[in-house]
């Protein structure tokens, strides 16, 4: 009996070693940025050039750099100015847009979860089709909208259409879905408003979901590419994710350690998340 | 369980999302519907030209191709990975960290690793794609199987268990039926993440990648430059039509 314990746990200790081992060398992209944004120019150089220039070979990679450096983050942060714009408009977006999505889809989800209407089974099906259609398949319809309402080349081709997005609605959806009907029925007994229901039991014991869109949302819209890609030509309004790959190779540094830069607000969304991030993915599993 | 009806209050709730998606999409693409029968330069009716024309497209035809091979070979693996993944992990304890760990990918922008792509990605091949689609939705996957797993009531395994039935015997007659719920899901949401890999794919090759990784986004984007709106209003309406009777036959069968 006792080795059969103690052989039970070995597995258990081996296996969850070779799950974190293969974990690390997922995150290694991490480890290469970082120790990439320490590095002064030659040093850089020398790593790179084997792939960029002759485009074959391979990189050789430092995991400790010989001599770590700052000088990326100080030639960054105090003589790039455009490099703020940047920031400041990836900011900008992503805070409007989650802002939007919670306006418009928090109501809406609460319509799904709560009320049994003629019909509604249609639009449920629409909604999901509309998450399922990649962007490019929409994008000559937005253009042609956001063109007739004289919206092209500002943030809010970009804020608009994100806005009224159906991913959020599902999220927040499984939240609510999670509360007890019973509940709901109780609070109509007792005499309760649909509004005072929805404001006291939808964001009160259902923000779950809501945080969860949030930090999905998030994740998703800081790495946004495609649509200011299409809808924003001016290039001082572009998001730093669109704006980053723009950099070319032999300024590697300051590639690396702008990249460094637009990680910190994801990676601390996520450490401080990842309860709703994991909560989220379970409801964005739709149950129709 | 019996809700409440009341029309009102759900058009009330519904009414800002259902007036923006209207306005913002289903209004315009009935117009898209209706420019891809018309000629993009002189607005005459060109019945069905555009769609001829985009079907006889050799571009099209190679990106479509691409796509639909890497959906097949990207959705499958991740799916099973993450599953085989998923099933060791409901048995250990403790296991945040792990999670963690496969979860984090997600939090990466695809332009802060770019960089690392294009060092290693330079072969721009089919590959290469699949890999970084596994490397970034492992983890989505596996949380959304764990729940599924976490579903499956204790007493049916138990009771199997009781019956004689080993390990395999109690994963392939009681856990795997018991899954086939989750599979609805799992395979919807990682369609929706398989048509983001265009941006890697963009982001390490390009308008014009490799012959490979030339994808449906590709082309729609390149019709886009160069203000090709024929074309891309057929080619939109084609791919909403397949799509959404693949979703009401996928719903179909899976309600079943």
């Amino acid at each position: 009996m006792r080795i059969k314990r103690f052989l039970r746990m070995a597995t258990e200790a081996v296996t969850k070693f070779i799950f974190i081992a293969a974990g690390i060398v997922i995150c290694a992209p991490v480890f290469l940025v970082v120790t990439g944004s320490v590095m002064g120019q030659g040093d850089l150089y020398e790593c790179l050039a084997p792939v960029f220039q002759q485009g074959t070979g391979f990189v050789s990679w430092k995991l400790i750099p010989q001599y770590p450096t700052v000088e990326n983050y100080i030639h960054l942060l105090f003589y790039s100015p455009e490099f703020f714009v940047l920031f400041w408009n990836s900011a900008k977006l992503v805070s409007l847009i989650l802002l939007g999505q919670m306006l418009v889809g928090v109501p809406a989800a609460w319509a799904f979860a709560t009320y049994r209407v003629r019909g509604k089974n249609v639009i449920f099906t629409i909604y999901v089709v509309l998450m399922l259609l990649p962007f490019q398949v929409t994008m000559l319809s937005s253009y042609l909208t956001l063109d007739s309402m004289s919206l092209l080349n500002t943030h809010w081709a970009v804020i608009l259409p994100a806005v009224f997005g159906t991913f959020p609605i599902f999220v927040i959806y499984g939240g609510f879905r999670s509360l007890p009907i019973a509940l709901i029925e109780a609070a109509r007994i007792d005499g309760a408003g649909e509004l005072r229901i929805f404001w006291l039991l939808g964001i009160g014991l259902g923000k779950g979901g809501i945080l969860s869109a949030l930090v999905l949302g998030f994740l998703e819209y800081w790495n946004m590419i495609e649509q200011p890609f299409a809808f924003l030509e001016d290039k001082t309004l572009w998001p730093l994710s669109l704006y980053l790959p723009e950099i070319s190779w032999t300024q590697a540094g300051s590639a690396f350690a702008a990249s460094v830069v637009m990680l910190v607000p994801s990676v601390f969304v996520f450490v401080m998340g990842q309860d709703y991030l994991e909560q989220g993915i379970v409801y964005s599993g739709l149950k129709g | 369980m019996r809700k409440f009806r009341e029309p009102g209050y759900f058009l009330l709730f519904i009414g800002m999302s259902l007036a923006g998606v209207s306005v913002f999409v289903l209004i315009p693409f009935a117009d898209v519907v209706r420019r891809s029968f018309m000629t993009v330069m002189s607005g005459e009716f060109a019945g069905l030209d555009n769609y001829r024309t985009v079907i006889g497209n050799q571009a099209f035809r190679l990106a479509v191709g691409n796509t639909l091979h890497f959906v097949g070979v990207a959705i499958p693996l991740l799916v099973v990975i993450s599953l085989a993944a998923a099933l060791v992990l409901s048995r250990i304890r403790d296991i945040r960290v792990i999670k963690s760990l496969y979860l984090f990918p997600m939090a990466l922008p695809t332009a802060t690793v770019v960089i690392v792509w294009r060092m290693f990605f330079y072969k721009q091949d089919f590959d290469s794609l699949v890999v970084s689609y596994l490397w970034k939705n492992t983890g989505y996957t596996i949380v959304l199987w764990l729940a599924g797993i976490a579903g499956i009531p204790n007493e049916l395994v138990e009771a199997a268990r009781v019956d004689g039935a080993n390990g395999l015997q109690c994963l392939l007659f009681v856990k795997l039926p018991c899954l086939k719920g989750s599979v609805y899901t799992i395979v919807i949401l990682s369609f929706l993440n398989s048509m983001k890999i265009y941006r890697e794919a963009y982001l390490v090759g390009g308008s014009y990648p490799g012959k490979d990784i030339y994808l449906l986004q590709h082309t729609f984007n390149n019709w886009y430059v160069n203000l090709e709106f024929d074309k891309m209003a057929a080619a939109s309406v084609m791919v909403a039509g397949v799509l959404f009777v693949f979703i009401l036959l996928f719903q179909h069968y899976s309600q079943r």
